[in-house]
């Protein structure tokens, strides 16, 4: 089984931005390209999962770099990213969007680019899609009940979410850490999660996630000719500091691995809904 | 020469905006075609018969046609209606249901203005359900895009991009009630919000992650269940470059 789909090159890297390491969940791989376009002009506007407070998730369309940084960090929650895309580019008059989703929303978003439907004159405004590495997400309110019920934590009081060396990390604004084991959050995911097989959003231009580096940098997947182009220019131009994936630790071998996990549970729960006569994305 | 034809039935003419609204495009496309038959784009042939000393000036569907666009629905209440669509079957030899009203009935049947309509909703029909139809683009109106990708995949023959097109041709329903019963409660949904997106009308509202289609204004255009990844993914979206 092919674990991560069509890619150009894979590396590890980071912002060279402090202002954006600082606020950013592990490299700032997406903030740093996303402002890297707006302050270029590669990009006139984006779209962003913002917190919304409490850890919700809303889309936002950002159009500066100061809105980028602000939505920064990942909110582990669903948050229906492609439903501001032509808002976009209606409202925002915007040529060349950026986006950032899940495996599940850049498929969304290539399906609409081939199949423009009911997307007038916007497909062509796509300019870059960054998926992100996902496992599963939870609906807020499963989200609430792990980090109220199972770390005690309050909503308002949490700065950052994490997972990472099998753990749901939860940290708050008094300085406090909390971790559950992530088995113990299984039962909040959402269970349209378990029917996707693509955990490094292989349909993105650049995908990206902490798997695979070290704490405080990014894996990135170049996938296409529009996001090797736009890759190469950021490092060229110092917004990201790279390093060959070869070199690191704890490297691709773990990203594949739960890749294939992903892949293979997941195509089990296919078979098993087909089995009982249950629908499934074809 | 492939010849195309594009038919208005009981529709607004948005269909054929959207047509029209391929700039630039719309020239490749007519390089390649012969556009024989489309309101304001071509002149059309037309009878001129006298007949109990009254002049009638009749618009004449051309013989032999590759592509009849379809757009509009049926109006059972209109003898014309009726003769006109069967009349493109036979003389076409692919059909395409263009947008909502063809394909689903749209706004004809499922417009919830306050206007009274005459005829009343009920007499118009989408294409599918009097003549048999080869492909069907929802949406209100299909996006340009879509219709330019439709035509040159026909030119080109690309089956396999058209297969979801055909098997929508099948049913004449697609509307936001496919997210709520196929993709909300199989527990397939996970909240991209695609389908809020391609809403013409604003049905569809995004409530915890989740499609919400408020019935008052969804006009079963089908944009919304077309465009879900969770109801339809073609293989071939998976080849990137």
């Amino acid at each position: 089984m092919d674990a991560f789909g069509k890619y150009k090159t894979v590396v590890s890297a980071r912002a060279t931005d402090k202002k954006i390491l600082k606020k950013s969940q592990d490299g700032g791989i997406v903030s740093a390209a996303f402002i890297y376009g707006l302050e270029n002009g590669l990009l006139d506007g984006v779209i962003v999962a913002d917190n919304a407070g409490e850890f919700k998730a809303v889309p936002k369309v950002a159009t500066t770099p100061e809105e980028v940084l602000e939505a920064a960090g990942t909110k582990y929650t669903v948050c229906p990213n492609i439903s501001v895309l032509k808002s976009a580019v209606r409202e925002y008059a915007l040529e060349k969007v950026g986006i950032v989703g899940t495996p599940c929303q850049i498929r969304a978003v290539r399906k609409l680019m081939k199949y423009p439907v009911g997307f007038r004159h916007t497909d062509s405004k796509i300019a870059l899609t960054i998926g992100i590495f996902c496992m599963e997400n939870f609906p807020y309110m499963g989200l609430k009940t792990i980090v109220e019920e199972h770390c005690g934590v309050k909503m308002e009081d949490v700065v950052k979410m994490d997972i990472g060396k099998g753990k749901f990390w939860v940290y708050t604004k008094w300085g406090e850490t909390k971790a559950i084991k992530l088995k113990e959050t299984h039962p909040y995911e959402q269970i349209a999660c378990h029917v996707c097989t693509d955990y490094t959003a292989e349909l993105a231009d650049i995908s990206t996630g902490s798997v695979g580096s070290p704490d405080g940098w990014s894996t990135v997947f170049v996938r296409t000719i529009r996001g090797e182009e736009f890759f190469n220019k950021m490092v060229e131009d110092g917004y990201l500091e790279i390093k060959p994936i070869e070199e690191v630790k704890p490297g691709l071998g773990l990203v594949e691995k739960l890749a294939l996990t992903k892949k293979e549970k997941n195509t089990k729960e296919i078979e098993h809904r087909k089995e009982l006569g249950l629908p499934v994305p074809y | 020469m492939v010849k195309i034809a594009h038919i208005h039935m009981c529709g607004c003419t948005g269909c054929l905006i959207s047509l029209a609204d391929t700039y630039e495009q719309l020239l490749d496309i007519l390089n390649k075609v012969e556009l024989v038959y489309a309101l304001t784009l071509v002149d059309e042939k037309t009878e001129i018969k006298e007949i109990d000393d009254k002049i009638i000036i009749e618009r004449k569907i051309p013989d032999d046609i590759d592509i009849a666009l379809v757009e509009g629905s049926v109006c059972l209440d209109d003898e014309h209606s009726l003769k006109e669509i069967l009349e493109v079957r036979e003389k076409s030899k692919i059909v395409v249901a263009l947008g909502a009203c063809a394909a689903t009935g749209g706004v004809t049947r499922f417009c919830r203005g306050n206007q009274m309509s005459k005829p009343v909703h009920s007499s118009f029909v989408p294409i599918g359900e009097v003549i048999k139809v080869d492909l069907a683009l929802p949406g209100c109106p299909p996006s340009t895009e879509s219709i330019v990708k439709l035509i040159g995949a026909a030119l080109n023959g690309d089956t396999v991009y058209l297969e979801p097109y055909a098997e929508l041709a099948n049913k004449t329903e697609v509307c936001g009630c496919d997210l709520l019963y196929k993709v909300v409660n199989k527990s397939l949904c996970m909240g991209c919000g695609t389908c809020a997106a391609a809403c013409p009308t604003r049905a569809i509202e995004m409530l915890d992650g989740r499609p919400n289609v408020l019935k008052e204004l969804c006009i079963k255009c089908g944009a919304c269940s077309v465009q879900c990844p969770r109801i339809r993914f073609p293989k071939l979206i998976e080849e990137i470059e």
